[in-house]
């Protein structure tokens, strides 16, 4: 399966939802309107000629710009076709959040709890956001481009010497 | 004179502080706190090839309470740290530190937020130990380094002289 025919059946099936195809040498990239994510996952996952079964990594991306500021990206993999594919949705910098997909791959909880440790994106109907990495009770989050290098002096506690 | 007719006896006349410095140098018991790659060199560091056996050091043990030195061998996260202070916290005195490598001594090649650059930040540590990993003989250099450290430690003077023994907060409750 081509990736033309890729896009042709995700667009078949929602018409509506995909907002921009990119193909850089091979490597298929569809953005997705944030509110659908969660049905064109699950379509891309049961349609029989896709069957993107597998979740490689949820990741963040920090554009550091006004309006849509992070962008969340899935890469995706199908064990059938042997074919990867990568989903995008633009995320609003005021309060970010992403419907959750574990509703579709379960194997997407601990990914989407990273990239809410490291940008600050909240899934919504995730079973568990909390932070994977940073301690509770820290208040910031590392990987955006505002974030010092070398942190923030005292948001960490160290034991008294 | 007495003290030759005790010699003669087979006994012999020293300072009680060499005495139980001897004996405490020879036989240090690391608490082997492997964090990352250094713990391999400190792995070598037991193997046959290396012995730290040599130096009384063999038993390594992997409770505490049973230990005198502590090998802080990796990279010491912030959250980690809050770990690495407890485990020494657990360990009787007298304690000594071994800081093992850049990362363990000065975050290393990670000068980023979420590693402590530095462990004496939150424990004493008695030796650093440079290199990225340290190999086996700088490893043992600082046993050596530490061995004669507390060959010169006034023990005694600690013991009736109210000289500083530290008993940290955190042990008591």
């Amino acid at each position: 399966m081509t990736n033309d025919e890729i896009v042709a059946a995700l667009k078949a099936a929602h018409p509506d939802s995909v907002v921009q195809v990119t193909d850089f040498r091979g490597d298929l990239a569809v953005t997705v309107r944030k509110s659908d994510i969660v049905k064109v996952a699950t379509s891309v996952r049961d349609i029989p000629s896709l069957a993107f079964d597998l979740v490689i990594d949820v990741l963040g991306v920090d554009f550091n710009r006004p309006g849509d500021r992070f962008e969340v990206v899935y890469i995706l993999y199908s064990t059938t076709h042997k074919r990867h594919l990568r989903l995008k949705v633009a995320v609003e910098e005021e309060h970010p959040a992403v419907p959750s997909v574990t509703s579709v791959w379960p194997g997407a909880n601990w990914h989407e709890r990273e990239t809410f440790d490291m940008f600050g994106i909240r899934f919504e109907g995730h079973p568990d956001m909390r932070r994977l990495y940073m301690p509770e009770e820290f208040e910031y989050y590392p990987l955006r481009k505002d974030f010092p290098l070398l942190g923030i002096p005292d948001s960490l506690p160290l034991p008294r010497r | 004179m007495a003290l030759e007719k005790l010699q003669q006896d087979g006994f012999l006349t020293t300072r009680l502080d060499e005495v139980i410095n001897w004996a405490r140098k020879n036989s240090l018991w690391p608490m082997p706190m492997g964090i990352s790659c250094c713990a391999i060199e400190m792995m070598a560091t037991a193997s046959p090839r290396f012995d730290i056996s040599r130096f009384g050091s063999e038993v390594m043990r992997f409770t505490p309470r049973q230990c005198d030195v502590m090998i802080v061998a990796g990279t010491v996260t912030y959250k980690m740290a809050k770990v690495v202070r407890k485990i020494y916290d657990q360990m009787p005195d007298p304690k000594w530190v071994i800081s093992m490598g850049a990362c363990a001594s000065s975050g290393g090649m990670f000068r980023s937020y979420s590693v402590v650059q530095g462990i004496d930040q939150f424990v004493p540590v008695d030796v650093f130990v440079a290199g990225c990993p340290p190999r086996p003989e700088a490893l043992l250099n600082a046993l050596i380094t530490l061995q004669h450290k507390i060959e010169n430690d006034r023990t005694l003077g600690k013991l009736f002289h109210g000289e500083q023994i530290h008993i940290p907060e955190s042990s008591l409750s």
